[in-house]
């Protein structure tokens, strides 16, 4: 699945998005988090407080709890600012 | 008449008064149309800003204004509405956001557009980063913006 990356989680992980396999095991929005964070340092210090993050399967949010199956696009990035 | 939907998210400033026009152009139904401009202050908490940097999610920007516009239009009698944001790199008394909501009578005109804005705020995914003596940082988003947002699901 292809993952994107937004505003200071971007800049954090130092990529804007890449495409990912993660095992079976890895099952909703928050196991995706926590499989990420375990990639190095970057993803580490980008996802090291995961409640303040927000993530969006195929452009709609989602919870954290969501299954991710079936998941085109997965984004992950700080709460919005804009307006 | 079918109401007239307008979603844009562009780098160019916009005329306020060329997107009204261009709203209520033809018709004859609208009686009333509220807008809505935000524009980039001079100053955050007593520190001088510099510009904004407004990075956004392209697809889903456009996907999440026009789920809230389509809730805005099934919620109030509205003949038409706008929604223009800006991203990039917008300087201090530059607009940002537009929001034009058109109707028959006036309340319709001014919840809508009060609705938009406070689900724009805290639902469309743009971030701003400022410039500012001491560099550039990522502006923090504000608790009271969702509850400006979730004000409006309460029954």
């Amino acid at each position: 699945m292809r993952v994107k990356y937004f505003a200071w989680v971007r800049e954090r992980i130092g990529k804007s998005e890449e495409t990912i396999e993660p095992p079976t095991s890895v099952r909703t929005v928050d196991d995706l988090i926590a499989w990420l964070a375990k990639r190095g340092e970057a993803y580490a210090h980008a996802f090291e407080t995961p409640r303040v993050i927000r993530a969006a399967i195929d452009h709609a949010h989602v919870k954290p709890d969501t299954i991710i199956a079936g998941a085109r696009e997965i984004a992950f990035f700080p709460p919005m600012t804009g307006g | 008449m079918t109401a007239n939907v307008t979603i844009r998210i562009q780098e160019a400033d916009f005329d306020i008064a060329q997107e009204i026009a261009a709203l209520t152009r033809g018709r004859t139904d609208i009686g009333a149309v509220v807008s809505f401009s935000g524009i980039c202050r001079g100053s955050e908490g007593g520190e001088t800003i510099a510009a904004l940097t407004l990075e956004h999610y392209p697809e889903m920007a456009e996907a999440e204004i026009a789920r809230h516009a389509e809730t805005a239009m099934s919620r109030w009698p509205l003949t038409g509405l706008s929604v223009i944001h800006r991203v990039g790199r917008i300087t201090p008394g530059e607009n940002i956001v537009l929001v034009l909501t058109a109707s028959m009578h006036r309340q319709a005109a001014f919840q809508a557009a009060e609705f938009l804005m406070d689900y724009l705020k805290a639902n469309a995914p743009f971030w701003k980063r400022e410039e500012n003596a001491s560099g550039t940082s990522w502006v923090d988003a504000r608790n009271h913006d969702d509850a400006a947002a979730a004000r409006w699901t309460k029954s």
